[in-house]
């Protein structure tokens, strides 16, 4: 598959691997989130009206899912702020590595490994997402949270242990970022392993090991890769590939997905179908009920988030593929092979759910950017801005969830036909696939 | 200055300069402009809820609602409303011109317990100070507002003043001014009138059409429309717009406690004649400004003039009486 690779251009090179650059970008993201979690702590607890919940949740949500992941894959990882406090006092340095920094320094614990923390970590944010989505002291606290969070990790263990096994963004972006255009990958595998000293992985004057522990001669997907671009300033064979690819290019991989990156996938998928119900669907009584945490509603709003993404959605997916058994593998090996494809039809999912949601509140933006204290100013002129959704109509709604499950049919005929099972197989998965679209526009048509 | 201590310098300034600078320039902002918060009541109402003022000297606030839209007034100085869009700050100069107590309150329904939504502002200074308002005229006739109050008649259809007027029938003496109107109960009104020779030849509704057109010719239009326009602004909410009772936050006012909607003294149906004509204008206007004890009636003597009230509970007989027909 073609494949142009950015570094090899010499002026892309050496803004990718200057640091300058990036490390103004992340700073620039760190005044922001100061100044998200300020007007989050002392602006109105209007939530409409602070600039913590209209930024978070619909700014840097919309560029997030609608812009970065899809064209860009995990850039965001790559210059998030999160994990900047907590890096800095692990190396010691903001820029290249020197001696110094604290820290333990303790391999993350191995029981502890893959996305299982993650995918309940999402959970635990997800149960109180419409609270934390409504209330700016909420995403305040959220987000200071997070912060001293993955400082506390960076002190205890090694790199960025907060982003690779903990973020509840981070896995979300990760599995998405397999249908990105955009992968770091070793130009040739060769040369990393007679290559001694792994500088990538271990790091050296230049740059850091890889902060998401990957050794990256066996990357063949974006899933654990930052895009920090370590590994293109410490390889000194110049052996590291940044690449534009074809969108989707890890989904055609042949290996099966772990049950954690399984579990993500139609956690992910029934998050898409539980939000746009809640959010977007046509029942006040049950958005009502996410929002009083602590209510017999919110209980029973928790109890049903957690009973469609944790048992609903994978119990039938695990029942499709077992219908359509054939070979001696297990329903949940076979379940693992057509993992990956699931993705093109969460990112369907996601981005019609974000462009209802978004464009309905976009709007809001105008005020909150003009006056991020909510002290009267009125820095942009857009102060009084009234709120009014941008209707985005049915049909790109229903555009954007048919090309995910046109995309997603196609890579799981691809899985069926590497796993001998052809037809068979496939059209059971089909069939989740096609009954979840169906729901998912249903609830879009209100 | 070497690039890793700029990039030192730039994490500093922005870690900690970028917190301090937002959080001192929001400190001297609100020490500059205090701030008024709007919240539903069951949330804190205003806060504060006492702000002091002195004579001639500007109060400046910012006021902003924390959740719904809100409206702040002045009771008793006819200001206009000022509404507070959520989260949207909004500057007020107020200035007083005589010292006091003044209430401040929310015209708009925000919730079940809109009403409780008041604070005061004690200005300081020199001057006259506001007068406090006079004692309610059902004290003055020892009426007892709690007592049941059932009308001794009541019409068997919508009695109307234009039809009471074109009777042409005169009054006794005195009865006619809106003293007698106001002190006595319409049933009661009633039953004097019938008692009356010169009612001998009407019917019984023909007499209920005199009551009415005692009422209307104690009034004014003008009366009438404040009435009609505090009403809207204060009572329909409970009341509801056609009187009855079943206003949206009706069901909630007086209840025994939150989200039990069952209660022993729901809003008044002021369409019910068994219990309006039973009751005279001034019961009404005490009821108005006193409140309804252990009922969801708030008290509105801190708010409404005077002249306020009775234009109210002209107006809450028109819920009993056509004006036209």
């Amino acid at each position: 598959m073609t494949r142009l690779d950015l570094a090899r251009i010499p002026a892309v090179r050496a803004i990718l691997t200057a640091r300058g650059p990036q490390l103004g970008v992340q700073l620039a993201a760190m005044a922001g989130l100061i100044l998200v979690v300020v007007a989050g702590l002392v602006g109105t607890a209007a939530g409409s009206r602070n600039l913590a919940t209209v930024g978070v949740w619909i700014g840097w949500w919309a560029a997030l899912m609608l812009v970065a992941v899809p064209l860009f894959g995990r850039l965001w990882c790559g210059i998030c702020p999160l994990p900047l406090p907590g890096e800095w006092l692990q190396r010691g340095a903001m820029l290249k590595p020197r001696p110094g920094g604290y820290g333990l320094g303790r391999p993350w614990p191995r029981r502890l490994r893959g996305m299982w923390l993650q995918n309940a970590a999402f959970l635990g944010v997800a149960v109180f997402s419409l609270p934390i989505l409504t209330d700016p002291r909420l995403t305040a606290v959220l987000l200071i949270g997070l912060v001293l969070l993955a400082v506390a990790l960076s002190l205890v263990y090694e790199r960025r242990a907060f982003c690779r096994y903990l973020c509840p963004i981070g896995g979300f972006v990760g599995l998405y970022s397999q249908a990105a255009p955009v992968e770091v990958r070793v130009r040739d595998p060769h040369v990393c392993a007679t290559h001694k000293t792994k500088t990538c992985y271990v790091g050296n004057a230049e740059g850091y090991g890889c902060p998401w522990l990957v050794y990256p001669a066996s990357l063949t997907s974006n899933l654990n890769c930052g895009l920090c671009l370590e590994c293109l300033r410490t390889c000194p064979l110049d052996n590291v590939a940044v690449n534009l690819r074809a969108p989707g290019a890890d989904l055609n991989l042949a290996g099966r997905s772990r049950s954690d990156e399984l579990f993500k996938s139609l956690l992910l998928l029934g998050s898409a179908l539980v939000y746009s119900v809640v959010l977007l669907g046509p029942a006040p009584a049950v958005r009502a009920a996410a929002i009083e945490i602590g209510s017999p509603g919110w209980w029973l709003y928790a109890a049903g988030f957690l009973l469609v993404t944790v048992a609903l959605l994978p119990g039938t997916f695990l029942l499709a593929v077992r219908l359509g058994r054939t070979g001696a593998r297990s329903a949940l090996d076979r379940a693992r092979s057509f993992a990956p494809s699931l993705v093109p039809l969460g990112i369907g999912a996601w981005a019609a759910f974000s462009l209802g949601f978004v464009m309905a509140n976009l709007s809001y933006l105008g005020p909150v950017l003009a006056d991020p204290l909510n002290l009267g100013w009125d820095l942009l002129g857009t102060a009084s801005m009234a709120w009014k959704p941008i209707p985005v109509g049915p049909w790109p709604v229903a555009l954007v969830i048919a090309g995910g499950l046109a995309w997603t049919s196609q890579k799981i005929r691809s899985s069926a036909e590497r796993m001998a099972g052809g037809l068979k197989a496939a059209a059971p998965v089909w069939g989740f696939c096609f009954a979840y679209s169906a729901g998912l526009l249903w609830v879009f048509a209100g | 200055m070497s690039g890793e201590r700029l990039a030192r310098w730039a994490f500093g300034v922005i870690g900690i300069g970028i917190p301090v600078a937002l959080f001192g320039l929001w400190t001297i902002d609100r020490g500059v402009v205090p701030t008024l918060h709007a919240r539903l009541s069951e949330a804190g109402g205003w806060q504060p809820s006492v702000l002091e003022a002195a004579v001639g000297v500007p109060l400046e606030l910012r006021l902003i609602s924390e959740d719904v839209v809100h409206s702040f007034a002045i009771g008793r100085t006819g200001m206009a409303p000022i509404d507070l869009p959520p989260g949207q700050p909004v500057r007020a100069s107020l200035i007083f011109t005589r010292p006091g107590t003044y209430t401040y309150y929310c015209t708009r329904w925000c919730g079940a317990d809109h009403w409780r939504m008041r604070g005061v502002i004690e200005v300081t200074g020199p001057g006259e100070p506001v007068p406090p308002p006079r004692p309610a005229l059902y004290l003055s006739l020892g009426v007892d507002l709690d007592a049941e109050h059932p009308a001794s008649a009541v019409p068997s259809g919508r009695p109307s003043a234009a039809r009471g007027a074109a009777l042409g029938a005169s009054f006794p003496t005195g009865a006619g001014a809106r003293d007698a109107f106001v002190t006595r109960a319409p049933a009661e009104i009633w039953g004097a009138l019938r008692r009356h020779p010169s009612t001998q030849g009407l019917t019984d509704s023909q007499v209920w059409d005199l009551v009415a057109s005692q009422w209307r010719s104690t009034t004014t239009p003008a009366a009438l429309e404040t009435g009609r326009s505090l009403y809207a602004q204060n009572c329909a909410a409970c009341h509801g717009e056609d009187g009855r009772g079943e206003g949206v936050f009706g069901a909630e006012a007086g209840a025994h406690a939150p989200g039990d909607d069952s209660h022993d003294s729901p809003p008044a149906d002021f369409t019910d004649p068994s219990r309006m004509l039973g009751a005279s204008s001034a019961l009404l206007q005490g009821k108005i400004v006193r409140g309804g004890m252990g009922t969801g009636m708030p008290y509105w003597g801190p708010i409404l003039t005077e002249a306020e009230t009775w234009a109210l509970v002209d107006y809450l007989w028109t819920f009993q009486f056509e004006e036209g027909k």
